[in-house]
């Protein structure tokens, strides 16, 4: 099977924010949820780079082995999905998650802050494949169509690539080879335990 | 943030308090992860929802359903001028999914944020859902009927009582092409030249500059194309903000050919970001930056000698004016090093092919019209013009302003570049099947008739200004608007005293626009829903000059109507107003006698041919919707860098450019491939090859005009030729190889006609038969002795810091244009007064998320949730000098302001800009000068965000050519609040 990744080309990001509406529009993601966002560093000076982010779907990923209710599970395209009728809110995957994935519809120090929700790398969650009652909760399941994150598919500049892991870093390194130059492969040495040299 | 999209008040509570602290990176606008807790606070008003994903409005009925079929639908997005296929997924008449269209040589399955969202516009329920009308200050809801007899009526009234000119015509950029077309129609019908678009704010200046100099006033090359170059300046444009897309190709440009990105722009953009040189200019010297690179091009003699003795006029006035610039004064004035200049410079001319490319940082000034022939200079002096890789590549901004202003919605043209002179009339009146003295009669003097009308940017003036200052028989009375913003026009607080001083204001568009909420009116103002273009058919024209075919995705929603029927319904009604006033006048009949009618409304198909039948100046004639729509049918058959189809591509479009970028030669069965690179001397005339056009005549001062030793490939004239007409068809003994059909078309005309008169299209055919450019041969213009800078000098801002420098370098004396008057030094004289209390630069452009005047994007809840405060950057020196904090409210001021009046905006603390220098988005309306006037707005369709108006705090300034506005450079102060 595919391990599926996403990579972000910090070189070519222009932080136009595709990303984050073809998500919304993908799956409806309500008015404050942001499953993928754009961070920009050195913002306004000179090497200023932004960076596309979401759920990297780690290896051995720690929100799962944080969860208490075991609600983490890995496809067999190494994609973390979590069930929603399991979680209970308790914000644990936050705090473990090093990109800062999770999103709550709901804040607060006590009770519960409503079911987690992140990123699902367009592949829906637990319940059977497109249909209705799985498109509410998780959103579209794209990977089930045998179609890529919508993320990345509309990256304006193909900065944002999202595929199987060999793939993508022969990609992305073709690409440095190319160019001559490459920041690297951003997040994969903490989420994969690897990175992408040119 | 935002705590609830739709509860207006909630967007001034922005948190609870609770969170204000986390709140504060919300400003910092891409400070996103270390407000990842935010995030979820934002939801508190979604806190009764149950525990899942809350349902989206509208998602109910637009969820994909897997067991049915899907209809997949293309259509183009309806922002910037890239031209981004959207491909929708359509179920049930509703549209539920949006796919990458892949097949797109253009955008290749990408979007930027406002492409991915497009969706959203036509399930967004802030649109106008119905047509309304202000009754002492309420909105009232009124059936179509009534609202279209009601406007007919009054805009009767008007003519009755003031004359055809007093009606103000604003289309739009987002009309399609045959959209565009009718709106001008329907005012030349009308009898006026008043009607123009957002082409006078945007590239008006570039359109006059331009064509000036080589003939056609569009970008030479393509998007695509600027993959071949070796340097790229970006000069006065942010394209990864306001054309994300292109970035795709202008950074695969840069990796491939390992390319100099060098951006020149007083603001650290994010362009800025990716170039491999960045060069900071005090805002408003773009002119002294040119002539100093080209003052060391002259120097070291890199400039393409026998390009410029081959192909250019006049070189050696620009020298003279060049010697003036050596780099101690260039330095002096713009605040560039010397040996910085001189890098960018030789790697331009040296480094070849060059392209420069440029926006509204260009063109938005007092001399956006010299600073646009500026830089057409400096490509001819290097010989970057007319081949892969090079070009003046200047990208338009709406999604169609290119097409908009090709059918003349431009108070100085009819359709097609024609002009308004009288050989334009007949010319059109023969296309339209009306005689020429029947259209004289609409007007209110045949004088009118050739005059050109008010530009969208003096509109208000032409309200308020005493009557003897206007020269035409009253002032402006009534204004209908076509899918406009009102706060993208400078002078707003002059613009509030126009709105509210006329008869009536009919606002026609998706969204109830500014014009619905700035003013204090309280009757006589309609609001009509209209359709986007996602909702009908039409071709649109991209920057490249592509055209592209949108099909209907979906019916209009709600009660809006398509801006065909709209128009057509108005004609109609307008009828019946006359009838009832005892005018002769009459429109229907006469406007749609030649167009196909089907369920109540003209067909953009009908309405394309006739632009084919008539355009034939900047060659639509060969655009056949046919032919259009199979371009998007086989997208992937044509080829990514030269656009042109493929060997094996099906034989109806084997050898196209993709989207047949105009010119187009002759009629569709003729098979022209389109013009993918103007001027290209390279190619035949048929295989889309070209000439500098002749368009000022043959000879001046003893110099020829024509082109030396220089033609297209494969032309029998092997060297300058003026354009074709009759005439030079018989001299050259051609005339009889036009077919007898040809001949009695060009008898029936007169016999004494231009290829670009000639309907039969005859004369285009027959010359390029012989490898010939139906519009001649020339030299490019380096000296265009008609403008009032025949070569461009530099003229400080009307409003400058700078006031050592007005002396030396004066704007120009007061003047008259475009039936008004036009200050200039008078003005400009002020700023010796005003820089001591407003010694701050400031400048405006776009944020990626927000589109012109941002109304519609601003109702988009994909896009608002992105960008929801209106900021002021400002340099962190100004700020500490002025105890501004980053996120804290500041209040800004320009010079022109009413006393005592602000605009309250957040702060973002930056070094974005440089000291001296502030920059706003101008995407944002809604709060006025402190006030907010959400409650102005129809309830439910007032955008999810508001914000203050850049334009409320800019001032005075035109260009002298186009009358477009000064919005980059002018004075302000800015304090904390």
């Amino acid at each position: 099977m595919a391990r599926m990744k996403f990579l972000c080309d910090s070189d070519r990001c222009i932080e136009c924010n595709a990303c984050v509406t073809a998500c919304k529009n993908e799956h409806e993601v309500p008015w404050g949820i942001n499953r993928r966002r754009v961070v920009t560093i050195n913002d306004g000076k000179p090497g200023e780079r932004s960076i596309s982010m979401a759920c990297m779907h780690c290896t051995d990923s720690p929100c799962s082995a944080v969860c208490p209710v075991s609600c983490f599970y890995t496809t067999a395209d190494a994609i973390v999905l979590h069930d929603k009728d399991l979680c209970i809110g308790c914000g644990y995957c936050f705090y473990a998650c090093p990109f800062g994935a999770p999103q709550y519809p709901r804040v607060g120090n006590f009770g519960g802050r409503g079911k987690m929700d992140k990123c699902t790398y367009c592949a829906g969650g637990p319940q059977a494949d497109n249909t209705l009652v799985e498109y509410t909760q998780y959103g579209a399941n794209r990977i089930a169509e045998g179609k890529l994150p919508l993320c990345a598919e509309m990256c304006s500049t193909k900065a944002l690539l999202a595929g199987d892991s060999d793939m993508i870093a022969t990609i992305y390194r073709e690409r440095v080879q190319k160019r001559g130059y490459g920041s690297g492969a951003w997040g994969w040495r903490t989420a994969y335990r690897e990175t992408v040299g040119a | 943030m935002l705590i609830k999209r739709s509860d207006g008040k909630a967007a001034k509570q922005r948190l609870a308090s609770a969170y204000q602290g986390l709140s504060a990176g919300a400003l910092d606008r891409r400070g996103f992860l270390k407000q990842a807790g935010v995030a979820s606070a934002g939801l508190a008003g979604l806190a009764g929802l149950k525990p899942r994903m809350a349902q989206a409005v509208g998602a109910g009925s637009g969820v994909l359903d897997h067991s049915q079929p899907v209809q997949r639908i293309k259509n183009v997005c309806t922002h910037c001028s890239v031209g981004c296929t959207v491909t929708a997924e359509v179920q049930n008449g509703v549209w539920v999914g949006q796919e990458p269209s892949w097949d797109s040589p253009i955008n290749r399955g990408t979007h930027c944020a406002k492409g991915a969202s497009v969706r959203e516009l036509v399930h967004g329920d802030r649109r106008v859902k119905y047509p309304m009308k202000l009754v002492g200050g309420q909105w009232q809801r009124l059936s179509w009927d009534t609202a279209i007899s009601e406007i007919a009526d009054k805009l009767m009234a008007v003519r009755q009582a003031s004359g055809p000119d007093s009606v103000f015509w604003l289309g739009s950029a987002k009309f399609s092409n045959e959209g565009a077309y009718l709106y001008r129609k329907l005012a030349a019908f009308w009898g006026t030249n008043s009607v123009d678009h957002q082409a006078r704010i945007c590239h008006s200046t570039t359109v006059a500059g331009v064509a000036n100099t080589w003939g056609y006033g569009a970008m030479t090359n393509s998007y695509n194309d600027i993959r071949n170059a070796k340097t790229m300046i970006i000069m006065g444009g942010n394209p990864a903000e306001a054309h994300p897309v292109s970035l795709q190709h202008i950074l695969s440009g840069k990796e491939i050919n390992r390319s100099n990105l060098i951006v020149i722009d007083p603001r650290f953009t994010r362009t800025a970001a990716h170039a491999t040189e960045y060069m900071r200019i005090r805002p408003g010297t773009d002119i002294p930056i040119i002539w100093g690179m080209l003052w060391h091009i002259f120097q070291n003699n890199w400039e393409d000698k026998e390009f410029i003795a081959q192909r250019v006029y006049g070189m050696d006035d620009v020298r003279a004016e060049v010697a003036k610039w050596n780099p101690a004064e260039v330095e002096r004035v713009t605040g560039v090093p010397g040996a910085q200049l001189r890098k960018v410079a030789e790697m331009f001319a040296t480094q070849k092919p060059s392209t420069l490319i440029w926006c509204m940082g260009a063109t938005q000034k007092t001399v956006g019209t010299a600073n646009v022939r500026a830089y057409s200079i400096l490509l001819l002096a290097t010989g970057n013009v007319g081949k892969p890789g090079t070009g003046a590549n200047i990208f338009r901004g709406h999604c169609n302003v290119q097409g908009a202003t090709d059918f003349g919605l431009d108070v100085t043209s009819l359709p097609g570049y024609y002009g308004l002179d009288e050989s334009a009339w007949r010319h059109w009146a023969r296309v339209w099947g009306v005689s020429y003295e029947s259209l004289v009669a609409r007007f209110d003097s045949p004088a009118m008739m050739t005059t050109p009308g008010i530009p969208t940017t003096r509109y208000f003036d032409a309200i308020t200004l005493p009557k003897d200052q206007i020269q035409q028989r009253d002032r402006l009375k009534a204004m209908v608007v076509f899918g406009h913003g009102g706060n993208t026009v400078t002078r707003m607080p002059e613009a509030v005293k126009g709105l509210d001083a006329l008869d009536l204001l009919v606002v026609a568009d998706p969204h109830p626009t500014t014009f619905a909420a700035l003013s204090n009116r309280r009757d006589n103002t309609y609001l009509l829903p209209m359709s986007t273009q996602f909702e009908t058919n039409g071709s649109r024209t991209s920057s490249n000059r592509s055209i592209q075919w949108g099909s209907q995705v979906v019916k209009p929603i709600f009660e809006s109507r398509t801006d065909y029927r709209v128009m057509y319904d108005l004609a109609g009604a307008l009828d019946v107003a006359a009838e009832r006033r005892n005018m002769t006048v009459r429109f229907k009949n006469d406007m749609f006698k030649n167009l196909e009618i089907k369920d109540g409304e003209p067909t953009a198909e009908g309405l394309l041919r006739e632009i084919n039948y008539g355009s034939l100046s900047t060659g639509y004639s060969g655009v056949s919707p046919e032919r259009l729509k199979l371009h998007m049918q086989h997208q992937d058959q044509f080829d990514l860098v030269t656009l042109r189809a493929k060997p094996d591509a099906p034989e109806a479009i084997r050898g196209d450019f993709y989207g047949l970028p105009w010119p187009c030669w002759g009629t569709p069965e003729m098979r022209h491939p389109g013009t993918h690179i103007l001027y290209n001397t390279n190619l035949h005339v048929k295989e889309g090859g070209g000439t500098f056009r002749a368009r000022f005549g043959v000879e001046r001062e003893g110099k020829t005009l024509l082109a030396e030793g220089s033609y297209s490939k494969g032309s029998e004239l092997t060297d300058g030729y003026p354009e074709f007409t009759v005439q030079v068809l018989r001299r050259l003994g051609w005339y009889d190889e036009l077919t007898a059909q040809e001949k009695a078309v060009i008898e029936g005309i007169g016999g004494n006609v231009s290829w670009a008169t000639d309907l039969s299209a005859g004369i285009i055919r027959v010359a390029m038969e012989h490898g010939c450019l139906p519009y001649g041969n020339a030299k490019a213009r380096a000296n265009a002795w008609n403008l009032p800078d025949p070569v461009p000098v530099h003229r400080e801002p009307i409003y400058t810091p700078r006031v050592d420098l007005i002396d030396q370098y004066p704007t120009l004396p007061d003047r008259r244009g475009f039936r008004l008057p036009h200050l200039g030094v008078s003005v400009q004289n002020r700023s010796k007064e005003v820089a001591r209390d407003y010694p701050i630069i400031l400048s405006s452009g776009r944020l990626v998320e927000y589109e012109g005047g941002g109304e519609e994007t601003r109702s988009n809840r994909w896009l608002a949730e992105l960008q929801q405060d209106m900021f002021v950057e400002i340099n962190p020196a100004d700020a500490a000098a002025r105890n501004i904090r980053e996120g804290g409210w500041v209040l800004v001021r320009g010079p022109e302001m009413p006393a005592g009046k602000f605009i309250k905006v957040k702060a973002m603390v930056t070094e974005r800009v440089g000291r001296g220098v502030a920059w706003m988005p101008f995407h944002f309306a809604g709060w006025f000068m402190q006030e907010d006037q959400r409650g102005k707005y129809p309830a439910g369709a007032d955008p999810i965000v508001l914000g203050e108006s850049v334009n409320a705090v800019t001032t005075y300034g035109y260009d002298p050519v186009t009358f477009m506005q000064e919005t980059k450079v002018t004075l302000c102060q800015i304090q904390a609040a």
